[in-house]
């Protein structure tokens, strides 16, 4: 399902050399056609590429201007349906509209922690050079998470 | 120096220690680990290590995990001992894998799990009543973190439940504060490996371009990293409109880690396997969490439960279709009977399960259980939903059809493809004083050792994730500790190394212009027709793409012939894919993006190739579900019960494959039933 642009609501995430679609597309997809000499719509973004969508809706989610959309696979899905997110700090909801109308909303948790509040070493221990060829990582002593295993498993080992 | 012009690139050069190729979840378990041990190495020696990660998408959303998943599929968990794991990976691809890199991930993947829960990665709990609760409320209950004993929601013996959509998100931000941004250079895409003039079995540095302006980054390193994902879109896909893109493996995986890592002389294992997922038709939406969360059956038209109706199919394959769990290939198989026989369309039912859950749950749960479904979805395969809401289906009311997809290259989810790693010494593996099967060339080292974790046969040179073959079944948490344990290793080599100086066996402008082959056809012939896609003397990447598949699809065994191919069928395409690969050479890119889409698409003809090749040589079908070889359909436990390796000679452009004899580290007859007949 490709993603499309509207028309009116995408600002060209105003003027910057790079949209927010542009940044986060994985397979590079999203374009501002700054003069207008792609689309006819000038410092507005398109999708480039419609077949190599994947429909990560990466570009949907991150757009400041909510201006993303999906329009589903032409050559797979009946039109007239709708799968729309709107992303919070600690949550996503979605509103989902069937070709009936019936329409379904959920809200699922994505984040228990502040965005950006991360400290990957606070609390975690300096390892030694020494320890380089041992087995593990180097916060095995205090994350818990390490199975040592039975050792009369290891059918060969002397 | 000025900036560079789409016809004079500017070429910027960096010497670093440590290159990491990927923004996956294996390069950001590297990046998570590697700043700790380059910070011990410069309290105790002084030396700072120069390091930096390239990734040609951003790290916040590239990668598999770049939409978000509903699961984490490897936690081992205090009740299952990381052999069990071995034993699983093993049966699930058909007896060849190495039980000391299966092991290793088992022992040590939880650790990176509990890391996640630590950063905010809300994960599914199961209170003391038995009631689960998703990752936000799990907190306000008060549960335990699994760290702290917590009980996670099992979807299976080995996945657990979480709220994934910000799964990368996280994962990334860990890894771009431990490495700072100073080490990371996003949109860049490395396409070639450099080796050593004075070495050519050592690695020396990588290059790429940016596919924002107009330049080409050529890095020296000692070690590099090379986790860039497995193969996507080498076969014709089922859908080959606008619905292309929605593969069921990430797109942009274009088996630049497997192309990359031969050319550069690195041996390769087990290329002849693949993964042909059974999945929720045209969406390509997951199946786990209906079969094992919400115990749906897949049926034939007919409703009949075909895993029932043809289980002594199972016993043609001894002893693998005896396990408790037949492996997912053989689960294929089963399915493909029903089709061909013309039992189909195949149907996960949907309605059946939800209203047998109905019946033991309270409205209010039963509405929760209608979110979970959806959110399996909305988490990891949005498309899917986009089917569903256009065909108007709703599972509880309407059964979703199934579907076996084109086949996946790939080594981390339930395919074991990929590179040959030096493995950890401390669990039985065998060593250079073990036999080996005869025609492996002598430059090779001997036993599953030599010397650093995740290193390749190339010295310097590590893998990760979808790169480390003969494994496979370590998904995300386990592509994220295979990082981790590859990037220790790379900070040992790069001591080990520190008075070594990489010398390129190419100059500066030889790289540049390999880079830029494209481009130069495209400029040199432009105006020699009136019509830019049509011209004899260059081909577009979109129609080279489109040729490879139709070649993969018809004759390699794709769903054109029911995943159908034999000697001859390879003999052709053998032939065929020579020509493309020649034709490679003419590839136009008439800008940066379609410069993105060239390398991908000669990535993806070379992974080809090895696959093709790899098949041929294994004369049996060990995969039978994934593909048979008509003119040897059978499994052959006494000829290839071994793995098959290949390496490829850049200069010659020619494959060689060979044995490597399979031994086993943990007992597997534990897996098996007794033969039933």
């Amino acid at each position: 399902m490709p993603t499309f642009v509207r028309t009116e609501k995408c600002d060209g995430c105003k003027g910057q050399d790079k949209t927010a679609c542009m940044y986060i597309c994985p397979h590079d997809l999203m374009k501002l056609d700054k003069d207008g000499s792609e689309t006819g719509h000038a410092m507005k973004a398109f999708n480039q590429e419609p077949e190599q969508c994947w429909e990560c809706y990466s570009c949907v989610k991150i757009c400041p201007q909510g201006a993303i959309e999906a329009r589903h696979y032409a050559d797979i899905v009946p039109l007239g349906g709708s799968v729309q997110p709107m992303r919070g700090s600690d949550s996503i909801m979605w509103t989902i509209k069937f070709r009936n109308g019936n329409i379904k909303r959920f809200k699922f948790p994505i984040r228990t922690t502040p965005e950006g509040s991360i400290d990957p070493y606070g609390g975690k221990p300096m390892p030694k050079m020494a320890d380089l060829t041992a087995p593990g990582v180097f916060t095995k002593e205090v994350m818990g998470g390490y199975r040592a295993g039975k050792p009369e498993e290891l059918i060969r080992r002397k | 120096m000025s900036e560079g012009t789409f016809e004079n690139p500017k070429i910027v050069e960096e010497e670093l220690d440590i290159l990491l190729i990927g923004g996956g979840m294996a390069c950001c378990g590297a990046g998570y680990e590697i700043m700790r041990w380059a910070d011990a190495v410069k309290a105790e020696t002084g030396t700072e290590l120069r390091i930096k990660l390239v990734d040609k998408a951003a790290m916040d959303r590239s990668g598999a995990v770049a939409q978000g998943l509903s699961a984490i599929n490897t936690y081992i968990g205090t009740e299952q001992d990381p052999a069990d794991y071995a034993r699983m990976v093993s049966n699930d691809l058909m007896g060849i894998t190495r039980d000391d890199l299966a092991y290793d991930l088992g022992r040590n993947v939880d650790d990176s799990v509990h890391l996640f829960e630590e950063w905010g990665l809300p994960i599914w709990k199961t209170d003391a009543d038995g009631v689960r609760h998703d990752g936000a409320e799990s907190i306000k209950e008060g549960l335990p973190l699994l760290k702290d004993g917590g009980k996670p929601v099992r979807s299976g013996k080995w996945q657990i439940m979480i709220n994934g959509e910000s799964y990368k998100w996280i994962v990334a931000e860990a890894a771009k504060k431990a490495l700072g941004l100073s080490r990371i250079q996003e949109r860049v895409f490395i396409v070639h490996l450099i080796n050593d003039k004075n070495d050519p079995s050592r690695i020396a540095g990588a290059a790429g371009f940016s596919v924002r302006d107009n330049t080409i980054y050529i890095y020296k390193a000692k070690a590099v990293l090379l986790a860039a994902g497995g193969c996507v879109n080498l076969f014709r896909p089922r859908s080959v409109g606008e619905g292309s893109g929605r593969a069921w493996y990430p797109v942009w995986n274009a088996g630049s880690t497997y192309a990359m890592a031969a050319e550069a002389g690195a041996e390769m294992t087990m290329m002849e396997n693949r993964f042909v997922p059974a999945r929720f038709k045209d969406g390509y939406g997951p199946v786990g969490a209906w079969f094992l969360l919400f115990k749906a059956k897949a049926v034939n038209a007919y409703g009949e439960d075909y895993m029932t109706k043809n289980k002594e199919m199972l016993n043609d394959y001894p002893p693998y279709g005896q396990a408790a769990v037949p492996a997912s290939c053989l689960r294929n198989h089963l399915m493909l009977k029903e089709m061909k026989d013309g039992h189909g369309p195949i149907y996960m039912d949907t309605v059946t399960a939800m209203a047998k859950l109905k019946e033991t749950l309270s409205p209010k749960e039963v509405k929760h259980l209608e979110a979970e479904a959806w959110e399996d979805f909305l988490d990891m395969c949005i498309g899917q939903c986009g089917i569903w809401v256009g065909e108007n289906i709703e599972p509880e009311k309407k059964m979703s059809e199934l579907m076996p997809t084109e086949p996946y290259l790939l080594g981390s989810h339930s395919g074991c493809c990929g590179i040959w790693v030096s493995g950890p010494t401390d669990l039985g593996a065998p060593t250079a004083d073990d036999p080996e099967e005869e025609g492996v060339p002598s430059h090779l080292p001997r036993g599953w050792n030599w010397g650093y974790r995740s290193m390749t046969t190339v010295k310097g040179l590590f893998t990760a994730g979808d790169g480390v073959g003969a494994s496979g079944h370590k998904f995300s948490s386990g592509s994220h500790t295979e990082g981790r344990l590859a990037s220790k290793a790379m900070v040992k080599y790069a001591i080990d190394n520190k008075d070594w100086k990489p010398e390129f066996d190419e100059t500066t402008e030889q790289i540049a212009e390999t880079i830029y082959k494209p481009v130069r056809n495209f400029l040199a012939q432009k105006d020699y027709t009136t019509a830019i896609d049509v011209n004899p003397h260059y081909i577009t990447p979109k129609m080279l793409q489109m040729r490879l598949q139709k070649i993969m699809d018809e004759y390699v065994a794709g769903v054109a012939t029911y995943y159908n191919t034999n000697d001859k069928m390879l003999a052709v395409a053998e032939e065929k894919l020579e020509m493309l690969k020649e034709d490679a050479d003419k590839m136009r890119a008439k800008d940066l993006h379609e410069l993105l889409r060239a390398w991908e698409n000669y990535h993806r003809i070379l992974t080809a190739e090895a696959h093709m090749k790899h098949i041929q040589f294994r004369e049996e079908s060990r995969y039978p579900g994934f593909y048979y070889r008509t003119d040897k359909n059978f499994v052959d436990e006494k000829n290839w019960h071994c793995f098959v390796n290949s390496v490829y000679d850049k200069k010659s452009r020619k494959w060689t494959c060979f044995k490597r004899k399979h031994v086993d580290l943990v007992d597997k007859s534990k897996l098996f039933k007794a033969a039933a007949h």
